[in-house]
């Protein structure tokens, strides 16, 4: 088989602003695309994978230019190629689908013309001829009423079909490489699954061969053929999905395979009943209501909870589960008082407790500490990591200077960093480390309860599996309980006492892990099970056939 | 969805108009406390002072006067001239097509060239051709309009003697008087607003340009021609219609110096010497003139932003 | 497998690299600070003290003006810098003003938020919907134009401006997640303004102090040239442009010297607002990011 790519030592550099010196983020990387075939990209943030992807069209990302190596696409030396010349080969020879459609279409422009624009731009036959390609792969992709569907503007239509329809423009114009770039990381698990399939199909159907860009190893495992990691800019290894994902070679490989949870199906097993016995409630949450904007008649405008009960056993994790719009961060401001509930009460160790902030005394503040879910954001960008946690310290148990850096000291080491960490600013640290720095603030306050709200999702797999590592030793230790909210059933089962599932502002079912993973499952619970990617070739299929 | 929406708007703009003509009301009756004595001077004896308030109505509560003078915006009933006894609306008749043509022509010359210079720039950022234009344009937003005028005069009416220094038209003025009566005023009004226009302009262009959606068209291998003109045109018409209406206020403010300057017979002059001389009826007319056309304008911009999103033209 | 290892610490303050424009712009505020300051020790002649009774006597080693007399045979050297201290202390002044209050009514608005905002937002929005020289006039008309009534008339103009930007800084600052957690820890309002809000603002506030500076020179300029400004016996730049402007008509037969009478001044207002603005705008342009480089030819 002929190589249809082939990139030879590319190296690109990029800055931030245009004041900013460039650096160098791809440092060296070679790869090679097969005809018919799908080559995975994976690595975390700031791996170069996607703009090693785009490099395949010519591309360079505003504020990154070429600084070295060759990419050869079929016989054309693309980097080499002149403006007009990369044009030709775009959107024709290869194409690509980003990662936001709804960023990525023209608001503007309505969805056909957006579609054939591709193969129009290129004299790729008649409008006619690209509209029944367009409607032909629409209907394919399982998109409902094709026909009506591509006459609508993109904010006519859902996130998911969006995104399927993002993949009908790339394909217009028959490409022979589809540039693929975490096409599925913005859906909702549920959804992903039903899109991950249409791609599979249109990519296996049409023989274009693909590069994939992901960070996810399970759902590599669904499309590629062959991955390729990377790490820095720099290629860690390459070979077949098979012996990437079971016989990896590399110390750096090894780890992203060993921070991919196991799917939550296979957990069962030797139950543990939850300790703590079911009457020792920390929090109970009593048909609670809340929502935003004017209340009419004692009722917010847009209700986002509804009827919600929920019971914290003290010492446990309870994990609450659901996806965008679940209402499940809500929960957690409505605990710690942000968001007072507009009917229902909260009790805090079997007393009710106020539902605002202001209303709470200091000691109830500080039984319940919340963990945010943006490391970026958490903390206040002008004061030091110990200024951060000393204020805790000083708010509800009015430790004096001294005793606070002792203890600031301390805090840190329980979160496994070294105290010189005190003095620097929270935007030097990486995001793993941030979050540990938000973990110890929470627990400067010396909880009963801490709500973490999302602690993984903006972190890399690996770090975020060290900070779950970090949270299990932390309950260990200091017998603290965590409510983990999360849209990650994995995470949740792997260490969760209890499980809350949430759809649409309702508990849909809750109870122990073992229960709610234990067949029969509620219907809501089943979906999500069903569309957790495992990493194992064929899964789709199985899914897709049940 | 989208009627309902403007009407909101335009009722939004009437109310502020409302609340505008409260603002001048009150900041020229009723604060000052006795217009009266101002305009007599001091000399006036208390009889004179009495006999002056009934003439001018000024001994009635200040509501009553209020709405009088009010409803008097909608008939043309504006009151007298404190200083010249006529007519207010007989007074700035003859000068609202004056300043209007000023106006007209500053921006007719100043919007198509700022916002070509704008787009131009922002399509070469950080070229020698923009980063001079930026340049440029801070030192341009930096001078006051009296310099650019008084260095116009200097070079044009003074040294050269191309042009007149005082803009006088006739009632029977040709073109070309016009023309030759009103290059100076225009100039000077093009400097004020040019610069500042040109910036957002680019800027918000820069912005459009800089969304993914024209990164994907790019990688479409879409003609620039047609990113430019067909993707991000539509979606930046919108700012650079704020933009535009954003900026007449400078206009507002060049005309009242370029009025005084160039010695023009149009209502920010009226206004000017209003001011100076306390003629309270004459400076509430022509603000209420200079204000109207502003909140017009801004009216008109969000409408048209209304209008350009497609969020709201398509509704679900 | 923690990455435990220690990040650099906050870089120590050095110079901004402000490339020539920038430092000549800081070299221009700082002289004519100065100048401002020290106006009386720098002077060769009072401001007000007729040497000469002719109109625009031009600079000539005899009469010992330097710059030549201005309508009443004033010193024009001397009048431009008293005329210093008179624009950029009332301009200060009224910058200062207009921040005092705009910032604490702006964060007032943007931190309770509620009803309290919408009510002060309103009344602001209407005198935002003049433009500022309109609003200017209206105020001058009712309340005269002594020194003080300028500024306060200028400053409170100003204000209704700054107060918009400091509401909404304000209201930004309150979503992010770091006063979320304070608000969760059951902190005051007055203890989140004072750490959490007011240093997080500051740098963008003091952009915009150096955008206001300016605008309050260019109307208090403008106001004077109007004649509705600084009134005599004192004067500051704008109204030194408006007196000498009949020196246009000496041109002729003085030459082109006795042009500086109003010019100068008006070259005095322009160094100050383009120094300024070129630091401004050095500020602004820090952090543009990048375009596709394709789209640029």
């Amino acid at each position: 088989m002929t190589a249809l790519l082939r990139v030879n030592g590319l190296r690109i550099e990029g800055r931030r602003n245009t004041r900013a010196p460039y650096s160098e983020i791809v440092r060296g990387v070679s790869l090679q695309v097969d005809r018919g075939e799908v080559l995975a990209l994976i690595g975390e943030s700031g791996a170069g994978k996607s703009t090693i992807a785009l490099a395949s069209m010519g591309y360079a990302k505003p504020g990154c230019r070429f600084s070295g190596g060759e990419v050869m696409f079929d016989d054309l030396s693309v980097l080499d190629l002149s403006l007009e010349q990369k044009r030709a080969i775009r959107g024709v020879r290869i194409s690509y689908v980003a990662q936001s459609a709804a960023a990525s279409f023209n608001a503007s422009l309505r969805l056909d013309d957006q579609i054939t624009e591709v193969s129009l731009a290129h004299g790729f036959g008649t409008r006619a001829e690209a509209e029944e390609r367009m409607v032909d792969l629409a209907r394919r992709m399982q998109l409902p009423d094709p026909e009506h569907i591509v006459r609508k503007y993109p904010h006519q239509v859902s996130g998911g079909q969006l995104q399927r329809l993002m993949a009908v423009m790339a394909m217009n114009a028959r490409p022979d490489l589809l540039v693929l770039d975490e096409p599925t990381t913005a859906l909702d698990v549920t959804t992903q699954v039903e899109v991950l399939a249409a791609f599979k199909d249109t990519i296996r159907d049409s023989g274009a061969a693909a590069i994939y860009v992901t960070h996810d190893l399970a759902v590599v495992a669904q499309v590629a053929d062959r991955i390729h990691v990377l790490l820095g800019g720099e290629t860690v290894e390459e070979g077949t999905v098979e012996e990437i994902l079971h016989n990896p070679q590399e110390p750096y490989t090894k780890r992203l395979m060993a921070a991919v949870r196991p799917p939550p199906k296979h957990c069962s097993g030797g139950a543990v009943a939850g300790n703590g016995a079911a009457s020792d409630l920390v929090i109970d949450v009593r048909g609670v209501d809340a929502g935003y904007g004017k209340k009419i008649d004692g009722s917010p405008a847009v209700k986002i909870l509804h009827d919600i009960s929920i019971e914290i056993p003290r010492g446990s994790v309870v994990g609450v589960i659901g996806e965008s719009g679940s209402g499940k961060s809500t929960l957690a401001r409505v605990i710690s008082g942000l968001l007072p509930p507009s009917a229902g009460e909260i009790r805090l160790d079997g007393e009710a407790l106020p539902g605002d902030v202001k209303s709470r005394s200091r000691d109830q503040l500080r039984r319940i500490q919340i963990v945010m879910q943006m490391p970026d954001v958490a903390f206040n960008p002008l004061k030091t990591v110990g200024e951060a946690l000393e204020r805790p310290l000083e708010f509800y148990l009015q430790m004096d200077a001294e005793r606070r850096r002792t203890r600031v000291a301390e805090l840190l080491r329980m979160v496994e960093l070294p105290p010189e960490f005190a003095t620097r600013r929270p935007q030097a640290l990486s995001g793993g480390q941030k979050q540990r720095v938000n973990l110890a603030r929470a627990l400067a306050a010396e909880p009963e309860v801490i709500l973490c709200d999302e602690v993984t999702s903006a972190l890399d797999t690996v770090v975020g599996a060290q900070i779950i590592d970090l949270l299990k030793k932390l309950q260990t230790e200091t017998g603290v309980t965590f409510v983990f909210i999360s849209h990650d059933l994995s995470t949740i089962a792997s260490f969760a006492d209890k499980v809350v599932v949430m759809y649409g502002g309702e508990v849909m079912e809750q109870g122990p892990t073992e229960e709610i993973l234990t067949p029969p499952h509620h219907d809501y619970t089943q979906l999500l099970l069903n569309s957790v990617p495992e990493m194992r070739v064929g899964w789709l299929e199985e899914v897709r056939n049940a | 969805m989208l009627g309902m929406l403007i009407l909101r708007r335009i009722a939004l703009g009437l109310a502020t108009l409302f609340i505008v003509s409260l603002i001048v009301f009150a900041g020229t009756e009723v604060l000052p406390g006795d217009v009266a004595a101002a305009v007599l001077g001091q000399g006036a004896t208390p009889e004179t002072l009495a006999a002056y308030r009934a003439e001018m109505n000024l001994d009635r509560p200040a509501y009553e006067r209020y709405a009088e003078w009010f409803f008097g915006l909608f008939t043309g009933d504006l009151g007298n001239s404190l200083a010249t006894q006529r007519p207010v609306a007989d007074i700035i008749a003859p000068r609202l097509p004056k300043t209007l043509m000023l106006g007209g022509f500053a921006a007719l010359f100043a919007v198509p060239l700022a916002v070509g210079l704008g787009l131009y720039a922002a399509m070469r950022p950080g070229s020698w051709f923009d980063r001079s234009l930026t340049t440029g344009s801070i030192a341009v937003v930096s001078a006051p309009e009296f310099l650019v005028a008084t260095l116009l005069v200097l070079a044009f009416a003074v040294e050269l003697r191309w042009l007149p220094a005082i803009a006088r038209i006739s009632t029977d003025a040709g073109f070309w008087e016009i023309v030759v009566a009103l290059t100076m005023p225009v100039l000077t009004l093009t400097a004020a607003v040019l610069a500042p226009m040109m910036r957002m302009t680019r800027s918000a262009i820069l912005n459009v340009l800089s969304q993914p959606s024209i990164e994907m068209a790019i990688l479409k291998g879409v003609p620039r021609r047609t990113i430019i003109l067909k993707h991000a045109l539509p979606n930046a018409i919108a700012p650079i219609i704020n933009v535009i209406a954003v900026n007449l206020a400078y206009i507002i403010g060049g005309v009242l110096v370029v009025e005084t300057i160039f010695s023009y017979s149009g209502v920010a002059k009226l206004m000017v010497d209003g001011v100076a001389s306390r003629d309270i009826p004459v400076v509430q007319a022509c603000a209420m003139f200079f204000c109207a056309i502003y909140i017009l304008f801004n009216l008109m911009a969000d409408v048209v932003s209304i209008l350009a999103n497609p969020r709201l033209r398509h509704a679900k | 497998m923690t990455d435990t290892s220690l990040p650099a610490p906050p870089p120590k303050w050095q110079l901004p690299d402000l490339g020539l424009l920038g430092w000549m712009s800081v070299a221009i505020l700082v002289f004519w600070t100065f100048v401002a300051l020290f106006a009386p020790w720098l002077a060769p002649y009072e401001e007000s003290t007729i040497l000469t009774n002719q109109s625009f006597a031009p600079g000539e080693d005899g009469n010992q003006m330097l710059l030549g007399s201005d309508y009443l045979g004033r010193d024009v050297f001397s009048r431009l810098i008293y005329g210093a201290r008179l624009t950029l202390g009332l301009a200060l002044a009224a910058t200062l003003l207009a921040f005092v209050f705009g910032v604490t009514l702006g964060f007032v608005a943007g931190i309770l938020g509620g009803r309290t905002d919408d009510v002060m937002s309103r009344i602001n929005d209407a005198f935002v919907s003049f433009p500022s020289i309109m609003l200017a006039l209206i105020l001058v008309s009712a309340f005269g134009s002594s020194l003080w009534l300028l500024v306060l008339t200028i400053g409170f103009i100003e204000a209704t401006r700054v107060y918009r930007i400091a509401r909404s800084l304000a209201q930004n600052i309150m979503v992010m997640d770091f006063v979320e957690v304070s608000r969760a820890r059951g902190e005051s309002l007055w203890w989140i303004l004072k750490n959490d809000v007011m240093p997080n603002a500051f740098i963008p506030l003091s952009t915009d102090f150096g955008l206001r500076f300016t605008y309050s020179i260019l109307l208090l300029s403008s106001l004077s040239f109007l004649g509705l400004g600084v009134q005599p016996p004192f004067s500051d730049w704008g109204s030194m442009v408006k007196e000498n402007m009949a020196a246009m008509n000496y041109v002729l037969f003085y030459g082109i010297q006795v042009a500086a009478a109003p010019i100068l001044p008006a070259v005095c207002i322009f160094s100050v607002t383009l120094a300024n603005n070129l630091l401004v705008d050095w500020n602004l342009s820090r952090s543009q990011k990048d375009i596709s480089g394709e789209l640029i030819d």
